[in-house]
């Protein structure tokens, strides 16, 4: 049984090249990735996200729940509409997804969590909530259009009306505002500035169009992989899954270790690794010359083998860019190999960040 | 249905082939092919001089997607390759017929001719995919 969102049909009348994407019938490319990938860097582009979860958290032990569940402490969360990237592990310290955490009171939060692990993310969310005085709501009611870009900003400022104007003013990265019937976050997957916007199911072709007119392009999967990667974001199932330990997976930064009685899941055996420093860290690599890094390659270093967990050609730097999980040993700046082709070709370490705003920032 | 020009010839792993006359023929990929492997980021083409039997790998088209063998389609000397591709590969995806061509061969063996599907053929071949 094959998903479809609410703005298929806008897909289709946009010329779209469809893939299947973990059940669901999306948008690989309009025509040309390269070109999507380059209306967002500089100009602005949209993407279809409506497959993803949303899910409301609510109820007197909401704020208590989620600094069980993950791996942020969520009682940092302080400003009204402020959001909060991290992941959930399980009880052996592995990542059983990545999320965005968005906190309106400590009795009311809203997750936005991946579509590919729905099904799990929501049988280990319940699980969890049970003992806990909170109603987990998954809202499939709505649809998530993302606009993103240097003008991806000032493009959805012609449409709002006064009341959206006036919700969305001034409003910092990784903020969220309801808008009338609008839920808007300055949140992405690109390194650009601009908004994901969930909205009632039933008035997403509507804004779809409304956006078109403007000038914003359509982007498909391939142009969002492609500047997730340069902008150094992991993507789940390829950078990291249940078997990685979000110290191995450049997500050490979304772990709050204080307080020290805050009993996450996962805590136990994740202060065991850091106190042992042990685990492979999430790196970036470039490779100035011909080729393009690929998922799954091997890579050589002298402190031992590891892998690329996601590779592209990026459009923006015109060579190829990857993430890899190698020794912690390997130091940033260094000279390692991989083995591509039946050759083995030089690539340089760096950390795992490549473009933000536009500019090459490695 | 991608275009399939009648005036040329294919072979099943989506090469295409111009006969130019007095023995040299041109070689690209089919626009289908172009379609599955997506925006082109790289061509490595083979060396001028080169000798090569059909069936050989003798290049690879590196797309957004993957790197995709290309096989020579008839044995013969590699006389000319499209130089344009080195800073311009998207031809192979915006003119896969023309301007997006690989590479030319001086052909050994005319009869090889008969081993090529014409348009209909690939094109049936293509459906079985």
């Amino acid at each position: 049984m094959t998903n479809k969102t609410v703005l298929h049909a806008k897909h289709l009348e946009a010329g779209a090249k469809m893939v299947d994407f973990y059940g669901w019938e999306m948008p690989i490319n309009y025509g040309s990735q390269i070109e999507e990938h380059h209306a967002v860097r500089k100009d602005a582009g949209m993407f279809d996200v409506s497959h993803m979860t949303i899910v409301d958290v609510q109820g007197v032990d909401a704020q208590a729940f989620l600094r069980r569940l993950v791996i942020n402490d969520v009682a940092k969360l302080d400003v009204v509409g402020k959001a909060l990237y991290t992941g959930m592990c399980n009880l052996e310290g592995g990542v059983i997804d990545d999320l965005i955490v968005y906190f309106f009171s400590n009795t009311d939060y809203r997750l936005v969590v991946n579509s590919a692990t729905r099904v799990k993310d929501l049988a280990w969310i319940n699980e969890q909530a049970s003992a806990f005085d909170v109603a987990i709501t998954e809202r499939p009611e709505f649809a998530m259009i993302a606009v993103q870009g240097p003008q991806a900003k000032a493009k959805v400022a012609t449409l709002l009306d006064a009341e959206q104007t006036a919700a969305v003013e001034g409003m910092k990265p990784f903020f969220s505002a309801q808008a009338g019937d609008l839920f808007i976050a300055t949140t992405g997957y690109t390194g650009e500035n601009g908004y994901e916007i969930a909205l009632p199911a039933d008035q997403a072709a509507n804004l779809w169009q409304q956006l078109l007119d403007v000038g914003v392009k359509p982007c498909g999967l391939g142009a969002r992989d492609t500047l997730r990667l340069e902008a150094g974001m992991n993507l789940y199932g390829l950078d990291m899954d249940e078997s990685v330990s979000p110290l191995a997976a450049n997500m050490a930064w979304t772990i709050s270790w204080e307080p020290e009685d805050r009993n996450f899941n996962g805590r136990e055996v994740l202060a065991a690794q850091r106190a042992a420093g042990d685990q492979p860290k999430l790196v970036g690599l470039v490779l100035e010359e011909k080729g393009v890094l690929r998922s799954g390659l091997k890579v050589i270093t002298e402190a031992g083998e590891g892998v690329i967990t996601s590779g592209t050609f990026s459009p923006t730097l015109g060579y190829s860019i990857a993430m890899a999980r190698l020794p912690r040993s390997v130091a940033i700046g260094s000279t390692v190999e991989v083995e591509m082709r039946k050759k083995l070709v030089k690539v340089q370490v760096i950390k795992p960040s490549f473009v933000r705003n536009g500019k090459k920032v490695l | 249905m991608s275009n399939i020009p009648s005036e040329l010839k294919y072979v099943t792993s989506h090469e295409w082939v111009r006969n130019d006359g007095n023995g040299v023929v041109t070689v690209g990929i089919t626009e289908h092919a172009q379609d599955l492997l997506g925006d082109m980021v790289f061509v490595e083409l083979p060396e001028v001089g080169d000798t090569v039997s059909a069936g050989d790998d003798v290049a690879v088209a590196e797309s957004v997607k993957a790197a995709s063998d290309i096989y020579a389609p008839m044995s013969g000397e590699v006389i000319e390759v499209n130089e344009n591709l080195e800073d311009s590969p998207e031809l192979v995806n915006s003119e896969a017929f023309v301007g997006g061509w690989l590479f030319k061969l001086k052909i050994a063996d005319e009869s090889e001719f008969d081993n090529l599907l014409d348009a209909e053929g690939y094109a049936n071949s293509i459906d079985e995919d």
